[in-house]
Order: C-alpha cells, then sequence, then structure tokens
C-alpha cells in the first residue's frame, strides 16, 4: 500500500500544479485587461489589421490583408517558399464572390 | 470489500510497473515528450487567437484595396467619395502605409504614415507612451521596441531611410512603444502622412488603401458588396475576416499545428499498435501465472487497466503542465520559431496566459483514451490462455 501512497501523492502534487496553472490563467486574464484595452485603443488609432508575429513576408506580417496569390506572386509557377507561410494557413477569403454575375450591357 | 479490492489491484499494478521499471519509464518520457508538444502548440495556437481576437477589435471595419494585374495597387483617393456616398459609412480613411526593407539590419518595417486629424484625436493618450514622447510630422517619429534594438535608437536619436529615389531621409525618434505593446508595433515606425509619401513617394491622389467605418456594424457586408459594385477592380476586406483571420491562419489545416498533431497521432499509433498487437513472454507468464492463483479476467482486465492509465495520466498532467510553463513562462522557445521563419525582427512572445478548456480536454481524448485501450486490447484476448502451457513456456 506504500506504492499506492507514493502514486497518490504524485498526483496531489500534480493536481495542485495543474490548479495553479488554471489560476495562473484566470488572474493573468484579468491582470492584462488594462493592457488588452490599450492595445484595442492603439490598433484603433494606428487603424491596424494584424499581429506582428513575423516580419519575414508581406502576406505573413498582415495574413488578414493578403490575397489567395500573393505568396506566388513573384514570378510564374513561383513557389511559396517562406518558413512562417509553411506554419500558417492561408486566411478565409469571405469576400471573393462564389457566383458569376454577367450584366446585361 | 469491493473498494478494498480495486485498492488492491491498483497497488499491484504500480508494482508491476515498477518491475520493468526501464521499459515503462522510457514509454513515460517519450509520452510526456508528445504531450508537451502537443500542448504547447495548442496553448500557443489558441494564446494567439485570442490576442488577435481581443486587440484587432479596433481595426477598421472595411479596408477596400485597388487590385490591379493580380496584386495590390495604389487607390486613387477620389475613390473615398464614391464610398463616402454609401448609405451608413460614417467615416472614410484614405490609409498611407508601406513596408521598408532595411539593408543594414536586413529587417522588415512596416511604416504607418497618420494624418494630422486622426493624430490629434488621440495627441493626448497615445497608448504605450507618455504624452512628451508623442510628437509626429516634420521627421519625428514613433518607433517600436524591435526597430530601436536593432538599430541602437533611443528617444531623441537620428537615423536615416532610403527613399524611392534614392535619396536619404533623416528622422528622429520622438517616442518608443514600450514592449508591452510589442505584438503590435515592434516592427513599426509611425510617422505623418507628408513624411511617408515623401518616402516612398506616394502621388497626394492616391493611397495605399482606405479604411471605412460603418455605423450599424450589421450592416458591414452589405456595404462591403456595395463597394464592389460602386468600385469594381477593387477588393473589400470586412473586419469579421481580419479578427477571424487568425481562426483560420492557425486552424487545425495550418502547417503548425497539423504537423504537430500528425506527429503525436502517428507516434500514438505506433505506440497503441504496439501493445495492442501482442504481449510480451513475461506479460503472458505474468497473465498465466495470475489465472492459475484464481485471478479472473475482469481482475486482470482492471489491472492492466490502472497500468495503461497511471502511465497516461501521469505522462498527459506532466506533459500539458510542461508545455504551459514553456509558453507562458518561457516565450514559447521552442514553438515561435517555426512563426519567425527568417524574420530578423521578431516580438518576444510573451503571451497572456490562456486557457481553453475544450482544447486541453482534446489533448487529453486523443493522447489517454488510444493508450488506455490499446493495453487493454492483448489482455482480452488472451483470456484464453492456458496458464498449464504458460507457466511451461510450452
Amino acid at each position: 500500500m506504500g506504492r499506492l501512497k507514493h502514486l497518490l501523492a504524485v498526483y496531489g502534487i500534480l493536481s495542485l500544479l495543474l490548479a495553479g496553472m488554471v489560476l495562473h490563467a484566470i488572474l493573468s486574464t484579468h491582470a492584462a485587461k488594462s493592457v488588452l484595452e490599450e492595445r484595442e485603443r492603439l490598433v484603433s488609432m494606428l487603424g491596424l489589421t494584424d499581429l506582428c508575429l513575423t516580419t519575414e513576408a508581406r502576406y505573413t506580417r498582415h495574413p488578414s490583408q493578403a490575397d489567395y496569390f500573393t505568396p506566388f506572386q513573384d514570378n510564374p509557377m513561383s513557389l511559396e517558399l517562406f518558413p512562417s507561410g509553411g506554419a500558417m494557413a492561408p486566411p478565409s477569403f469571405k469576400e471573393i464572390p462564389r457566383k458569376m454575375v454577367v450584366k446585361d450591357e | 470489500m469491493s473498494k478494498e479490492r480495486h485498492k488492491h489491484i491498483l497497488s499491484f499494478s504500480i508494482t508491476s510497473l515498477l518491475r520493468r521499471k526501464g521499459k515503462n519509464l522510457s514509454i513515460f518520457l517519450i509520452y510526456t515528450l508528445m504531450v508537451f508538444l502537443l500542448g504547447s502548440v495548442v496553448f500557443f495556437v489558441s494564446a494567439i487567437k485570442r490576442e488577435a481576437a481581443t486587440t484587432l477589435k479596433g481595426a477598421p471595419d472595411i479596408v477596400v484595396q485597388q487590385i490591379r494585374a493580380g496584386r495590390h495597387d495604389l487607390i486613387p483617393t477620389e475613390y473615398m467619395e464614391k464610398v463616402r456616398t454609401i448609405r451608413g459609412v460614417t467615416k472614410v480613411i484614405p490609409r498611407v502605409w508601406g513596408y521598408y526593407f532595411d539593408g543594414p539590419t536586413q529587417s522588415n518595417y512596416t511604416i504607418i504614415g497618420m494624418d494630422g486629424e486622426s493624430y490629434e484625436a488621440f495627441r493626448d493618450r497615445i497608448p504605450f507612451l507618455s504624452p512628451e514622447e508623442a510628437p509626429i510630422g516634420n521627421g519625428k517619429v514613433l518607433i517600436g521596441k524591435g526597430i530601436a534594438r536593432s538599430r541602437g535608437l533611443k528617444r531623441g536619436g537620428h537615423f536615416y531611410l532610403l527613399r524611392s529615389d534614392g535619396g536619404l531621409k533623416t528622422f528622429e525618434v520622438s517616442g518608443i512603444f514600450s514592449g508591452r505593446s510589442s505584438l503590435l508595433t515592434h516592427d513599426l515606425i509611425v510617422m505623418s502622412e507628408k513624411d511617408v509619401r515623401e518616402l516612398f513617394l506616394i502621388p497626394a491622389r492616391y493611397s495605399i488603401d482606405l479604411a471605412v467605418y460603418v455605423r450599424n456594424k450589421e450592416e458591414i457586408e452589405t456595404i462591403a458588396r456595395k463597394i464592389g459594385e460602386v468600385l469594381p477592380g477593387t477588393r473589400a476586406v470586412i473586419k469579421e475576416q481580419i479578427t477571424k483571420s487568425y481562426e483560420t491562419v492557425f486552424g487545425w489545416r495550418s502547417g503548425l499545428v497539423f504537423t504537430a498533431l500528425l506527429g503525436t497521432v502517428l507516434a500514438f499509433a505506433i505506440l497503441s499498435w504496439d501493445k495492442a498487437t501482442g504481449l510480451s513472454a513475461d506479460e503472458r507468464k505474468e497473465i498465466g501465472i495470475l489465472k492459475a492463483l484464481g485471478w479472473r479476467i475482469e481482475d486482470i482486465l482492471e489491472m492492466k487497466f490502472w497500468e495503461g492509465l497511471t502511465i497516461s495520466l501521469t505522462a498527459f498532467l506532466a506533459g500539458i503542465i510542461l508545455a504551459y510553463i514553456h509558453i507562458f513562462f518561457f516565450g514559447s522557445y521552442l514553438v515561435a520559431p517555426a512563426i519567425k521563419g527568417w524574420s530578423v525582427l521578431y516580438p518576444p512572445f510573451n503571451l497572456n496566459p490562456y486557457m481553453d478548456a475544450g482544447e486541453v480536454f482534446m489533448v487529453f481524448f486523443i493522447t489517454v483514451v488510444p493508450y488506455t485501450v490499446a493495453t487493454l486490447i492483448p489482455v482480452w484476448r488472451s483470456s484464453t490462455i492456458d496458464p498449464d502451457e504458460v507457466i511451461r513456456g510450452i
């Protein structure tokens, strides 16, 4: 039974750490509230559209502003080559119409 | 009585695990590493998604871009008037901004221009700057911490950038955005619209794109559609797309998540397959002896269940705690390089801690459940083992 107690002690410590983790996440969220508000204000002020996660390519620096063709626009048949482009998926292109309407001139 | 029986079986399971210490410890370490990697990616991605969702709420409602031959092009500023006449549009601001590749530091900067009117609206309290740091215009600029560090600049310092015609333009640093805003400002140089036009030689009647603000947020999509009708050849990016971009960009199809997920699933498939396809001679012998001693098959199944659960649950808890520490205390040291790529300037990934219970449960489900189930299958199949044959080694 001694070994069972040891196992339970290990689980006790891990559970405490897990609880600490959850508590840390909750407290940090509250603490960061003012910083997040300031960031939102800065976004409004500068009219920013994206987070600065990577600066290597235009389409990964501002993924929301890029279109389908941007990663391949350097020359015909060019391949997307930046590492950060491989880590991210293309954004959704909701604005591209699925239906084509031909106007009668 | 029944409770005591379970306790004894659990105690026996631990003894059994410790008997094969080396093998079980290596499984535990690999298991923890897999959970750690998957958990790190999950925490990293959900924290970035949340940062994007909370901070980009202030982004323009619609951004109108001119597309020519499949590329972004300068948009005539006169288009502003056409957009302004659409019912529901409150404000149209021509944005003048761009990218600048800095040869000496081999890094890319993002240069943002602000017109006097927009700037004055925020003049008294510019976020992440003290009031005396605020002035821009006539060569005075605000810069992000990354640029200050890479160029060795301080407040009041001077630096030059190459104009598009090859001439030099000198700037003075009037303020440096604090590090708490790095996720937005690390590579930014904020200057007056006039300075940006002079730097990039953008004619006064053109802008890079138009930021459109709408009174009723429910009408954004309708207005974007109308803009497309009024200005053919343009593309309207709506705010919902901007804020949700990061959901898609870091969705499960993104390289980062997909690789971590695929790696983990394959590793578990191999581990579980190995467990599920057969028992070692020692394990068969152990089951045979236990049966000979009068253990029922359900007791043996329970013992194996505890064995599997002990390893997988301990590894899951250890892995997920280490992943949290890695992402939120050590700046995502192992995951961030995949996003940084070849960037010279990249922000320190001091992400605000965030845990999505659903995603943690997903990690639990794809790591703990398959292994625990896989440990039971061979034992179930071995219920027909004849103790006599196993003990004799036939």
